[in-house]
């Protein structure tokens, strides 16, 4: 059983900031199949599309019958923990900084033998289940879980480590007008977030929900406007600082396409709110938290986008509103980059349409505020980099995937 | 069973060490450049006599063997780059000693050579092999420790060694040490030193580690007429095996290539395990001297630390093994940890041991290991010399 | 007193003062808002552009943007469909002269501080002129609520059915235009008309008639307290936006000083 994470204690003022530090990122490009899997939590390795035997590590030719065809499968994630050591001496200026460091060797029910992290229930010659994750190098590992959930295992600190929990975490979520900023505060609190931050522009307009939310438990309710540069930097002089988690719930969702549009000036207000917003953001917000990558239990770890799914591929109803969003996805992989060497991980949670006004005359499966909420969160405990929520989000990605021409078409109406 | 060729007709002669250093200032080159030097004297040959050239080095790049022909001035007719660490010196053993009965050199110098400055371990780590980049230095980058303390826990756990035998090896090689020059652990280790030393990477203590230093080692292959004709002391090869990435189904290695051809090796030397005075292993980790002594017929699979407990391990004992203290004692030069054995074997086979004696040596086995590519060492290689006559 | 000159000269010895009736443009000062379907105005937004550092060594600006209708700002007749079709009704076309004109200041703010939805009605003007004399053709109208004292959350005055400001009723307007040929008329709340006046019949009748009739707009102003009833002259010349339907301005009034 996992010890209980006791609250982080005040920080010293007089202490160093632990330097923010990675393990080596470095992998080949065929194991980056394991990264495409670990961005969105699944467990997969390579399988020969020959002869169907499962390899690993990572290679380009199958060891059993030597095909070049080696697709990535998600595959059964269960096993048996061989052998075990604690490292207590390593090359690795990451690993120095957290040793002991308890890794093993696990063999797969389906087959392969790998070395993984282990969580601290994960024990020699038990079962385990294997995850993979996203290091602070943003690079995938495994890591061995016990079969069966144990107590406080969310707390196991190798865990910890690979993922980007919120629990005494202090989180901004920079839009509260919205029912999804709402819905994120309250997801927040409730996964005991040390602080909620949530931004309000134009506190003199009153809106829906405003006095529930100032009455969740640990929300703060502080000025902040995307769309004004100088509001963005006032709130990041304020928190920047200890901001650990940024969710970016602005939003600006218009109907209409690009030709019968009239005019630029919703474009206009979709690009600032939206693609200049998270740059402001980005601007304030991303060095400080780079910063503060190693910086204990409640490091700085996540900056969270909420992307429309078609962001990937142009939903023309919403056309330029899903231009923008595309250009935002992009932003958020240059982000990635920048915010890497920090180990603070950047988080898309794709969706459809939501269950909010400005999806109103959308026909159903939509997404609630809440489920929307609750998904990321649980990208913050897995540690991904990439979640979809709802069936609309998962269909677009798995017709994308498929057949990207067809899926351009279909959407067309 | 194959009916393999024989090496008859094949010498090898001038043992040559350079004395390690922990760390250098300078390069692969500089180190393998005197070890050829100290070959060429010790031989009485010129450099240009040198026809044939074979190489193993981790830290010679950008450049590989053929780099090293202009930077020596050498004009070889057969060159040879072996980058199979742990069992270099093996594998350059066998190919060259079957280019000199082929007649296609005549006298090739085989080298292995490593520097070794402050931040090389690391980089040679963390850039070792692709999957150890993928799938290996990403764990908490504790290196061939890491990778040894799973193989000995696992060891452990199916043949039920204890700390205790491996600490019986470590002992006894730095008993045989304490004569030995070059040695960088020249102290007495006591069976409470190791018990007591600090963890590593459980159950690996400080005392199952080698330390990584800079050095080199060579030996020359030549026709036996040309030894004798240049007054130089030399060994026969009785036999020779090589195999890599064997029983790639075990979960996790318990066993190294020798099992696979053990009976091979001991069928062409035409001699078994009882009459060998001497045996060199690849001793990067105890655990894997046991595998040797197990896997090259000295005692059954498992039966390893009931073998260690009932021999003395020393020169002057039951069963000298490791002579010169071995990597454990001597410190690992990089490739030049492949060398150590077989050029360690020649010295006390040819009457020049720098250090302890192994009385009335005439057969030695040496045998080499090497490469954690992933989980394991894949590569694994054995020779058998015996005393010219 | 028809010498620029000796203008300048009272101005310069404090026998004119001059009262800045402008808010500062900040981000956050509120701007008109309407239903989110609807196009909106722009708020007022400052981008550094360099301040002695990487992107401009030695010299520090910014740009800026907004709307026409951002911060105390002036309404063109061309602003409300009512004065589309008049000649010279854009700020870049408007006779410049039309820029400087004296001001009547009605002081409601006791009646605005008691009803936010305080509407100035043509009775209660006409008790003013019996107070200070009938307003002048030519004159623009303030209507002084203290307004601009208010923070931002009762400034603006939002609640669920609207805003809740004063603002002239529709027939007071009409009575304006046509009964005393005023210049515009002015306030410190962010419309002319009151918060309410979509529910007014026209709507927003400081808009339908003051434009329609080819007469001005100026709001978000401050500062009126400190204004005569009578006497103050005001200079208000908007930025000069081709086809502009208003513009930022600064606002400036001129009253009697008490220098020598």
């Amino acid at each position: 059983m996992s010890k209980p994470l006791p609250p982080p204690k005040r920080k010293n003022p007089l202490r160093k900031t632990p330097a923010p530090l990675s393990p080596q990122g470095v992998r080949s490009r065929t194991g980056h199949g394991l990264t495409a899997a670990a961005a969105q939590g699944r467990f997969a390795l390579q399988v020969c599309a020959d002869c169907g035997a499962i390899v690993y590590p990572p290679r380009d030719a199958c060891p059993v019958c030597l095909s070049a065809r080696l697709p990535f499968r998600d595959i059964d994630n269960t096993g048996t923990l061989i052998a075990e050591t604690t490292v207590r001496v390593s090359t690795d200026s990451y690993f120095r900084e957290h040793l002991p460091w308890r890794v093993g060797t696990v063999k797969l029910d389906a087959g392969p033998v790998l070395v993984a992290h282990l969580h601290e229930d994960a024990r020699e010659g038990a079962r385990v289940r294997l995850a993979l994750k996203l290091d602070k190098s943003g690079a995938p590992v495994m890591l061995a879980l016990p079969a069966q959930e144990t107590d406080n295992m969310q707390d196991d600190p190798q865990l910890r480590e690979l993922t980007c929990d919120p629990k005494f975490r202090r989180v901004l979520i920079t839009d509260g007008r919205t029912a999804v900023g709402q819905a994120m505060a309250k997801a927040f609190s409730d996964a005991g977030a040390a602080i909620v931050f949530v931004g309000l522009a134009d506190q003199w307009k009153p809106f829906p929900g405003m006095d529930a939310l100032r009455a969740i438990e640990r929300v703060e309710v502080v000025p902040l406007d995307v769309t004004d540069t100088e509001s963005v930097a006032e709130q990041a002089q304020q928190n920047g600082g200890r901001v650990d988690i940024v969710v970016n719930t602005a939003e600006y969702i218009r109907a209409g396409g690009i030709v019968d549009r009239q005019g630029l000036t919703v474009a206009r207000t979709e690009i600032d709110v939206r693609y200049l917003g998270l740059l402001r953001l980005a601007q304030a917000f991303g060095p400080a938290m780079r910063a503060r990558g190693g910086d204990g239990i409640n490091s700085a770890t996540a900056f969270v986008n909420l992307l429309s799914v078609y962001a990937l591929m142009n939903w023309p109803s919403y056309g330029a509103y899903a231009a923008v969003e595309a250009a935002c996805l992009s932003a958020t992989q240059a982000m990635r980059a920048e915010l890497r060497p920090g180990g603070v991980k950047v988080v898309n949670v794709f969706f459809g349409p939501l269950e909010t006004e400005w999806f109103e005359a959308v026909p159903p499966p939509k997404v609630a505020p809440a489920r929307l909420a609750s998904a990321v969160i649980d990208a913050l405990r897995q540690g991904l980099e990439d979640m979809f929520v709802g069936e609309i989000a998962q269909d677009v990605r798995a017709r994308l995937a498929v057949n990207p021409k067809a899926l351009e078409r279909e959407l067309a109406g | 069973m194959v009916d393999r060729k024989s090496y008859d007709g094949v010498a090898v002669c001038a043992p040559v060490t350079i004395p390690y250093r922990r760390f250098s200032t300078n390069s692969a080159h500089w180190w393998i450049g005197r070890a050829l030097r100290e070959l060429t004297r010790r031989a009485s040959l010129r450099p240009k006599d040198l026809d044939g050239l074979s190489v193993s080095s981790f830290t010679i790049g950008p450049d590989t063997a053929i780099g090293l022909t202009q930077h020596f001035g050498l004009a070889p007719r057969w060159l040879d780059h072996v980058p199979l660490g742990g069992a270099s010196g093996v594998v350059a053993l066998r190919r060259a000693a079957r280019a000199v009965q082929a007649g296609d050199a005549d006298f090739v110098a085989c080298v292995a050579g490593d520097t070794n400055h402050v931040d090389s371990f690391r980089k040679t780590l963390s850039t070792f092999s692709r999957f150890a980049q993928d799938a290996v230095y990403p764990y908490a980058s504790g290196g061939a420790n890491a990778s040894f303390a799973l193989i000995t826990r696992n060891y452990m756990n199916a043949y039920g060694a204890r700390r205790e035998d491996f600490a019986k090896i470590c002992v006894a090689q730095r008993d045989n040490a304490i004569g030995f020059p070059y040695a960088l652990m020249k102290a007495k280790l006591t069976l409470d030193d190791y018990m007591s030393a600090r963890a590593v990477c459980d159950p690996i203590h400080l005392y199952d580690c080698v330390m990584p230093c800079a050095g080199a080692e060579a030996f020359l292959v030549c026709r036996e007429e040309a030894a004798r004709s240049l007054g130089l002391a030399s060994v026969r090869v009785l036999s020779t095996i090589e195999r890599h990435n064997a029983f790639a189904d075990d979960p996790i290695q318990i066993r190294g290539g020798w099992a696979l051809d053990v009976a091979e090796f001991w069928a062409m030397a035409g001699i078994g395990p009882g009459d060998v005075d001497l045996l060199e292993t690849y001793d990067d980790y105890p655990v894997i001297a046991l595998m040797q002594f197990e896997d090259l017929g000295f005692c059954q699979k498992g039966e390893g630390p009931e073998f260690v407990r009932s021999h003395t391990l020393t020169n002057d004992g039951s069963f000298p093994h490791n002579t010169s203290g071995g990597q454990l004692s001597v410190g690992q030069a990089g490739a030049a940890g492949g060398y150590l054995g077989l050029v360690e074997a020649i010295r006390q086979l040819t009457g020049q041991p720098l250090g302890g004696v192994v009385p009335d040596a005439r057969i030695a086995v040496v045998s080499g290991f090497g490469m954690i590519n992933f989980d394991r060492g894949l590569a694994s290689g054995a020779a058998a010399l015996a005393r010219a006559a | 007193m028809t010498d620029p000159l000796a203008f300048a000269r009272a101005i310069a010895t404090g026998a004119v003062r001059v009262i800045d009736l402008t808010q500062t443009l900040a981000p956050d000062f509120p701007t008109i808002a309407l239903p989110p379907e609807f196009g909106q105005c722009a708020p007022f937004r400052l981008e550094e552009i360099s301040r002695y550092d990487t992107r401009g060594p030695a010299w520090y600006w910014n740009n800026f943007s907004m709307g026409e209708h951002t911060g105390t700002h002036f309404d063109a007749p061309i602003h409300w469909v009512s004065g589309k079709d008049l000649p010279n009704n854009a700020v870049d076309t408007i006779d410049p002269a039309k820029f400087i004109a004296p001001a009547a200041v009605i002081d409601c703010s006791t009646e605005s501080a008691r009803d936010a939805d305080f509407v100035l009605t043509v009775a209660f003007v006409e008790a003013w002129e019996a107070r200070h004399g009938k307003i002048e053709p030519g004159n623009w109208v303030l209507l002084r609520t203290d307004w601009s004292k208010k923070p931002p959350n009762a400034y603006a005055g939002m609640r669920e059915d609207g805003a809740h400001t004063p603002g002239p009723s529709p027939e007071v307007v009409k009575w304006l235009v046509e009964q005393r040929d005023v210049r515009g008329f002015g306030t410190e709340t962010i419309g002319t008309d009151a918060g309410q006046a979509h529910h007014f019949n026209p709507p927003y009748p400081a808009h339908f008639y003051m434009h329609g009739k080819g007469r001005f707009g100026l709001q978000c102003l401050t500062n009126l307290d400190l204004l005569p009833p009578k006497g103050a002259v005001i200079v208000a010349a908007p930025l000069k936006i081709k086809q502009g339907s208003g513009s930022p301005l600064r606002v400036l009034a001129l009253v009697p000083g008490t220098a020598s």
